[in-house]
């Protein structure tokens, strides 16, 4: 009997210590972030609407690659490579169907000129779902992103016009296979 | 007519209105404490503090689709709501909550709180039957079963005020207080009759027929719009009652502590008893935000073992001490 007692004090004890632990959160301060008011700080690498940047020349950095359009597991990208009459190739179109990107970021670490990035804005909600389709004029910027050094051109062994064989940064001309000499 | 008489027409639009707009206030006032309770801030756009969401939520409630499911009992189904509010009213009406402050003074007041706190079961129990829905009638089935586990000891652990004060009329136990709250030779009459409050105004941890997480909402499964706001309505209405009663039977309702009586007597009790009222309410929203909801037959099993043996032992010591000093 003494036992059973004892269980039932123990449950009531037990209640009124939970009743007075949550009774002191009454004088925490809330965690909330009352967001229309207070933005939230996003960081730097948060993966939000994606971006198209250009190089440091002021020219479109995507080279219409497609590999972001392979990596994408939604499939949202969709785009048409073309040329100028430099040689420089850069997309025709660049579509993204942001009410399919899960925002995985996959297409920036596939993309081999740090064309396309994410940036931390998130808000981006529509009223109309044909509105959450992006073209390229919609996403291209002015700027260089996150990476403000690199224009892929300047390190890369095409020709373009402007640059032939052998000029770009760390490159030596070509090799002159029909020669033997050194 | 229009004076301070307990029955008179002001007396009754007062408390019908103070009564209606605390238990509706009382959403707000709970959400918010949740909050504040689990570090959040609770609703707080709509107007100064949030304290317009009601209109908010009533508005949302009005406006929707008010469905009668084609395969319930359609008049029990319309019935079954209607009960809770009304009744819950009813007992709001023998509350004294001043001298001369009240709708209805009876002699049997105390009985007429369990009369209608044991009919506001028949709104969860017929409203779960007519749902005609699995989940509906185990909400039902719950609520009955929690009924017939905590009408019985709830009614025995008041049995020991009624000897104190030799009276139902729950004016004259408040007056037979003046000499000190019954909450201490009562404590454990207290304590049981906290539990059942709780269990009776089917309030958290206690809340089985509704238990969204096991049978999403129970009894009221099947309702809409502002069929489900009655019942609802009539929670909270409870649990203004509940909290008004446990200040009149254990904490001299409308009497002053410690002679800090001001001003009318009315003023002062109603300031009293106000007092007294919302601490049992923020009480029943902190036990909410606290405690977990017991199993159904750990409930069961809990007020037959411990709750009535409890308040039997303590109307058995409580009606020896009095004989005794009767002499």
């Amino acid at each position: 009997m003494f036992k059973a007692l004892g269980k039932q004090i123990k449950i009531i004890w037990t209640q009124l210590v939970s009743l007075w632990l949550v009774f002191l959160h009454l004088f925490n301060k809330a965690d909330t972030v009352e967001y229309p008011d207070v933005m939230p700080y996003m960081f730097p690498r948060w993966r939000g609407r994606i971006i198209l940047t250009r190089d440091p020349d002021g020219e479109e950095r995507c080279v219409a690659c497609n590999l972001c359009a392979v990596a994408c597991p939604v499939d949202c990208i969709s785009l048409q490579k073309t040329e100028d009459e430099t040689g420089r190739w850069y997309p025709e179109f660049f579509r993204i169907n942001f009410s399919r990107c899960i925002m995985c970021g996959f297409c920036e670490e596939a993309c081999p000129t740090h064309a396309i990035q994410l940036t931390p804005d998130f808000e981006m909600a529509e009223y109309v779902r044909q509105d959450m389709v992006w073209e390229k004029e919609h996403m291209l910027i002015n700027g260089t992103g996150k990476y403000h050094d690199y224009n892929f051109y300047n390190v890369a062994g095409k020709a373009i016009g402007g640059k032939g064989k052998g000029e770009a940064q760390n490159e030596l001309p070509p090799v002159d296979r029909k020669s033997l000499l050194p | 007519m229009f004076s301070f008489e307990v029955g008179s027409l002001l007396n009754i639009a007062l408390v019908l209105v103070a009564g209606l707009v605390i238990s509706i206030m009382m959403i707000w006032v709970e959400r918010r404490f949740l909050g504040f309770f689990s570090d959040r801030l609770g609703p707080n756009r709509v107007g100064p503090f949030g304290i317009f969401q009601v209109i908010a939520d009533a508005v949302k409630m009005l406006a929707k689709e008010d469905w009668i499911p084609p395969f319930s009992d359609k008049f029990t189904f319309v019935i079954a709501p209607m009960i809770l509010p009304i009744v819950m009213l009813m007992s709001l009406g023998v509350i004294p909550f001043a001298p001369g402050v009240g709708v209805m003074d009876l002699n049997i007041g105390l009985l007429w709180i369990f009369a209608m706190a044991g009919l506001a079961s028949y709104s969860t129990m017929l409203g779960g039957l007519a749902s005609n829905n699995k989940f509906a009638l185990l909400g039902a089935l719950r609520g009955a079963g929690q009924m017939i586990s905590y009408e019985v000891f709830m009614g025995i652990s008041i049995l020991g005020i009624v000897v104190l004060s030799d009276s139902f009329n729950l004016r004259e136990i408040v007056e037979a207080q003046e000499d000190g709250w019954f909450v201490i030779p009562q404590f454990f009459g207290f304590v049981v009759f906290m539990v059942a409050g709780i269990a009776e105004s089917h309030r958290w941890p206690f809340d089985l027929p509704e238990g969204e997480a096991e049978i999403i909402s129970g009894y009221n499964t099947e309702y809409s719009g502002m069929k489900f706001g009655l019942f609802m309505i009539g929670e909270y209405i409870g649990m203004v009652v509940m909290s008004a009663i446990i200040p009149v039977l254990f904490f001299g309702g409308w009497l002053a502590p410690f002679g800090l009586e001001f001003g009318n007597e009315i003023i002062s009790g109603l300031f009293w008893m106000g007092a007294k009222t919302s601490f049992f309410l923020l009480f029943f929203v902190l036990v909410r935000a606290a405690l977990v909801r017991p199993r159904y037959d750990q409930l069961m099993s809990y007020g037959w073992l411990v709750m009535l043996p409890l308040s039997l032992i303590n109307l058995l010591i409580t009606g020896a001490v009095v004989l005794y000093q009767a002499g």
